[in-house]
């Protein structure tokens, strides 16, 4: 089995959970990854505080696709204030995978941009 | 065909980077449409140069200060020969990205205005692209942009009725798209352009690495190109037609451009000096000279031909590969040496990260060319790019990678 491409990994590339778009939503945001032009945006809905539910919608590769995959079923039921308290190690966490710093980036896109809903700050996650 | 003037293996044997391998596996090198290797006669002349004659030029009244001075000037000399232009008006620049800026700014602020209009191509990379867009917001001159056919192409009829609307003050255009592979049909650009009294600005960037470019011939007021992809360091260059280089202002104001300065104004420096303020890139300037001479000795007639036998060959083998999509013109006299390509259900980035495994190095990105990206309705391609050093056995290598990355994925 390939140290990156796990199964779940791929399961999760080619069939994202919590993908498309939400309409109505409370919160969005929508951002992009400078080095490779991959896109990435989220419509979230609030409810008593919590993220009552969520979509993400754009086109990456695997890497940023399953961290968004995987992560959005973590968040769904957060309260939305501690999404801020979210970093990188809680994305690669989730990833469950070693991730070099060239692939960074596509591992992080989606927190950026859920961060950047929640915050209002889209700056790269630490 | 003639392949080149010497036998491959020995021109591969003089590039020391690509003797290495990385776990067990044979540097694979097809990203030099991003930057090139360099052969140890490049690494070797700046090396010499910083041993034996160091020094910093047109100022040292000392033997040193004016070998120094031969060997930035001479490499000039050989540079302007190289792409048949006049040495005095071809500008040392840190790249060709500034070598654009320069004109953007030296010739642009004072010659676009508002109502005035800027003509660039949809397949323009961002180094041609944003320097135009400032100019436009700062003088209020619009941009426009030249679409790109289905199959990769510029139309010269579209060309003709945006010229003859009357408006367009410059024409900016890539000799070679950096994406596509399209080789543009600059000559007649140029004179289409001149017809309409707008001048011309070419981005050579991906020309003169691959193609026979005679500067005389292609008759552009601006050509701008580097060197870290045509096999040499990290300097760019200029050319520019003598009439409006003469009456440009500086780009850059300071040192060695000044003929006198005074405390309230000075008066400029001859050509090229002018336009080299401060003090430039001496050993990369030298070791593109070098670099130069290398082509030359291989003889870019052959380069190109080179170049087209593993387009060929690349175009017929990666269409071997399932799902994948592949960008740019069909007819190879028209293309240069780029291959784009996508492969359904995997990303450029995961294609290039497995490619990677195999020591192949593939770029994957949207190669600075985000309006283009668009347009072929991708976020990203991965791309292939060939050198001299390349041969069909790196085609073959680059193939099996591509075959084990779909593996990977399961396709």
């Amino acid at each position: 089995m390939d140290a990156l491409y796990r199964d779940y990994i791929l399961e999760h590339y080619k069939n994202p959970r919590n993908f498309g778009m939400l309409e109505p939503h409370d919160l969005e945001f929508h951002d992009h990854n400078p080095l490779c032009g991959d896109e990435l945006g989220v419509h979230i809905v609030v409810e008593d505080g919590k993220i009552a539910d969520l979509r993400f919608h754009g086109q990456g590769c695997a890497i940023s696709q399953a961290a968004a995959s995987i992560s959005s079923e973590e968040l769904i039921g957060m309260p939305v204030e501690e999404v801020e308290g979210l970093d990188a190690e809680w994305v690669i966490d989730q990833l469950g995978i070693d991730i070099s710093p060239t692939r960074r980036k596509c591992a992080l896109l989606s927190l950026k941009v859920m961060r950047g809903a929640t915050t209002g700050d889209a700056s790269w996650p630490d | 065909m003639t392949v080149a003037t010497r036998p491959l293996v020995d021109i591969r044997a003089d590039f020391p980077v690509l003797q290495r391998s990385f776990n067990g596996k044979r540097l694979v090198y097809l990203d030099s449409g991003a930057s090139a290797q360099k052969p140890r006669q490049v690494i070797e002349a700046m090396e010499r140069f910083y041993s034996t004659s160091y020094g910093t030029v047109h100022r040292g009244v000392y033997e040193l200060g004016r070998e120094a001075t031969e060997m930035f000037e001479g490499a000039r000399e050989r540079i302007a020969a190289f792409v048949g232009w006049d040495p005095a008006c071809s500008i040392y620049t840190r790249n060709a990205t500034e070598a654009i800026n320069l004109v953007a700014y030296a010739w642009g602020r004072d010659n676009v205005g508002e109502g005035d209009e800027v003509l660039i191509t949809e397949m323009e990379h961002h180094s041609n692209i944003v320097p135009w867009q400032l100019l436009c917001e700062d003088t209020g001159a619009r941009l426009r942009y030249l679409s790109v056919s289905d199959g990769g192409e510029l139309s010269l009829d579209e060309l003709d009725a945006v010229l003859a609307e009357g408006r367009v003050k410059l024409v900016a255009f890539a000799h070679v798209s950096n994406v596509l592979g399209t080789i543009n049909p600059v000559e007649e650009i140029v004179r289409r352009a001149r017809a309409a009294g707008a001048v011309t600005v070419i981005d050579g960037a991906q020309g003169v690495p691959q193609l026979p470019v005679d500067l005389g011939a292609i008759d552009a007021d601006f050509y701008a190109w580097t060197g870290h992809k045509a096999l040499g360091p990290t300097v760019g260059m200029l050319h520019g037609r003598r009439e409006l280089l003469k009456e440009m202002r500086p780009f850059l104001g300071g040192g060695h451009m000044i003929s006198r300065v005074e405390r309230e104004h000075s008066s400029w420096n001859e050509l090229p000096w002018k336009f080299e303020a401060g003090t430039s890139a001496i050993a990369e300037a030298i070791g593109l000279g070098a670099a130069i001479d290398y082509l030359a000795e291989v003889g870019m007639e052959n380069v190109r031909a080179h170049e087209r036998d593993l387009t060929h060959y690349g175009l017929e083998r990666l269409a071997e590969v399932d799902g994948i999509h592949l960008f740019g013109p069909r007819e190879l006299d028209r293309r240069g040496g780029v291959i784009s390509f996508a492969i359904d259900g995997m990303h450029a980035h995961d294609i290039a990260e497995l490619c990677d495994r195999e020591a192949v190095c593939v770029r994957a990105g949207h190669h600075c060319a985000q309006p283009l990206m668009r347009l072929l309705g991708v976020a990203a391609t991965a791309r292939a790019t060939f050198q001299v050093y390349n041969s069909r056995e790196d085609v073959d290598a680059l193939i099996s990678a591509l075959h084990g990355a779909r593996k990977v994925f399961r396709l």
